[in-house]
This record gives structure tokens, C-alpha cells and sequence, in this order.
């Protein structure tokens, strides 16, 4: 994985194979403290201590398909290698929230990438489940929540190609100024 | 496409949009479907995923439902793709990168021609 948006795709996915039917994605960027925080927290079906405590082995997976797990692995390897790390907070049948932090200027910290991209595909792809973004960048923020959109078009409205160019632009737009002097 | 500037000015011109559609072109009647695991991730599936959905925008495709799921289990052929087209038999594509993303909508979608290089064998 290139960009951490990836990563954010790749622990949101987790989060749909545990049921979850709502996941909030919030990031802040603190340059005065030089730190980037991750954190998705889901209401899927959790995990026990147990599993908690295995999840970051590389060789242990809930899939049957395969003996290797490494979405959270990878991560909290990239994370740690910019004097960071990744913990996770699980609680059966309540969800799971997974933190991870990065210091912002490290020279090996991998870009963000295209976070609206990400976004506009996991809305429009997962219906079923309400997303929110809570991104703050130092004193600015932006916060995005599908909730008000599917309440008024209905949830099979998100394929529509109004739809998708509405919500490409709020993203893209809401993101992008929280870079902007 | 205009930019949509508020969820109001979207209402409006969904609703008028619809009005001029035929009453009979029903949303839903195909689906694609694309394998988002941390292997398809890895592999492009976000990039083929948003090719679909820059097409389905340019061309104006009101008949096609786009989903994720998680990994489908044939890890060598990621990205993979499934296209579901109204009762015809369920369709496997491997190696869907965005420009064979956009040769299965138009071809297989818009032209009903299956594009059988890419086809996963069964």
C-alpha cells in the first residue's frame, strides 16, 4: 500500500465483514505537535481479548480462504517505522475501534492520497452502512456524513450518476480546503 | 455534468432527470461488483473501482448499481470484478485494471458482448 488511504479502505473493509452498519473515519493532522492520527471505529461484531491480542500476527487470519492476514499487520509496521503505532479497542457484540498514529513530518510517513476517492467509492459501494468522516486538519475541519443524502433519495440512489458527481465534488471540495491557506 | 452544488439543487435535478427517463428503465437491472480484500486493495481494485464509477458519471449510465465486497478468494486474479446483468448468469472477470474496467461497461454492459479474454476461467 502506497498512500494510507489504502489502509483506511483495507480496515474499513474489516469493519463491513463484522456487520457493522455504521463506521465513523475521523483523521487529524496536528502540525504544532507534528502527529497524524487514524481512527475507525466500527458497531460490527467484535472481537474477544483473545483475538485482539493475535491480530497483528501476520499468520493469523478469521478468513478460510487463506493462512495469512496482513492488513493490520502492515500497518502497524508502517506505523511504527514513523515513530508511531497502532492499538485496537474491541469489545464483542458492542465493535471495535482501531487507532493508529504516525508523527506527521516523518520523512518515511506515507501521503494520505486521494481520502475523497476512497470515500465516493465506500459510500456509493457499501449502501447499507452509514459513513461518516470526521477529518480535522489543526483548526479547520470537515466532516462528512452520508446519512442526510440517503434520507432524502433513498439508498439505490447512489449509483446515479448525479449522485456519484454530487458527492465527488463534496468530498473533493471539503477535503482539499482544509489544505488551503 | 454541472457541478451539483447542494443536496437541494441535486433533488431538483434528479427530479427532473427522471421526469424525460423512460418509466421503464429500472435501476438495479445490472450490477457490478468489485473484490475490495486487502489483496485486491493492493492489487488496484480502488483505481479499477474508480474508473467504473468516472464512466457510470461521463456517460450518464442510470441502469448500473456498483457494490464492494470483501475478498472473493482468488487471490491471483485480483482485481476481480463480477457483473450481474438483469437473469443472464452471473460473470467473473481477473485483472480488471481501469482501462479493462471500462471495456466490460461498455462492451459487456452497454454492447452485451461478454469481453471473454479477461474472463475468469471456472
Amino acid at each position: 500500500m502506497k498512500e494510507l488511504a489504502l489502509h483506511v479502505l483495507d480496515i474499513v473493509n474489516n469493519s463491513v465483514s463484522a456487520n457493522a452498519k455504521n463506521i465513523t473515519i475521523e483523521i487529524t493532522e496536528n502540525t504544532n505537535d507534528d502527529y497524524l492520527t487514524i481512527e475507525i471505529s466500527d458497531d460490527g461484531s467484535g472481537m474477544d481479548a483473545d483475538t485482539v491480542s493475535r491480530i497483528t500476527d501476520p499468520f493469523f487470519t478469521s478468513r478460510t480462504t487463506r493462512r495469512v492476514g496482513l492488513g493490520i499487520p502492515l500497518l502497524k509496521a508502517a506505523a511504527e517505522a514513523c515513530n508511531g503505532g497502532l492499538s485496537i479497542q474491541s469489545t464483542p457484540g458492542v465493535g471495535t475501534r482501531v487507532k493508529v498514529d504516525f508523527q506527521l513530518s516523518h520523512i518515511d510517513r506515507m501521503p494520505l492520497g486521494d481520502l475523497a476517492g476512497t470515500m465516493l467509492g465506500l459510500v456509493t459501494g457499501c449502501p447499507e452502512i452509514h459513513w461518516k468522516l470526521d477529518y480535522r486538519v489543526d483548526e479547520k475541519e470537515f466532516h462528512f456524513d452520508d446519512e442526510p443524502l440517503k434520507r432524502e433519495l433513498g439508498m439505490d440512489s447512489l449509483s446515479e450518476p448525479m449522485v456519484i458527481s454530487y458527492l465527488r465534488g463534496l468530498l473533493k471540495d471539503g477535503i482539499e480546503d482544509l489544505h488551503k491557506n | 455534468m454541472d457541478k451539483i452544488k447542494s443536496l437541494d439543487d441535486l433533488k431538483r435535478m434528479r427530479e427532473e432527470a427522471m421526469k424525460k427517463r423512460d418509466a421503464t428503465t429500472t435501476s438495479g437491472k445490472k450490477q457490478v461488483v468489485i473484490g475490495m480484500g486487502t489483496v485486491g486493495i493492493a492489487a488496484g481494485a480502488r483505481e479499477t473501482l474508480k474508473a467504473i464509477l468516472d464512466l457510470i458519471e461521463q456517460e450518464n449510465l442510470s441502469d448500473v448499481v456498483v457494490r464492494q465486497t470483501g475478498n472473493v478468494g482468488i487471490d491471483s486474479w485480483e482485481p476481480v470484478v463480477q457483473v450481474m446483468v438483469q437473469d443472464q448468469p452471473q460473470v467473473n472477470y481477473g485483472k480488471v485494471t481501469p482501462e479493462v474496467a471500462r471495456r466490460i461497461i461498455k462492451e459487456h454492459l452497454q454492447g452485451g458482448k461478454i469481453v471473454e479474454e479477461f474472463v475468469i476461467p471456472s
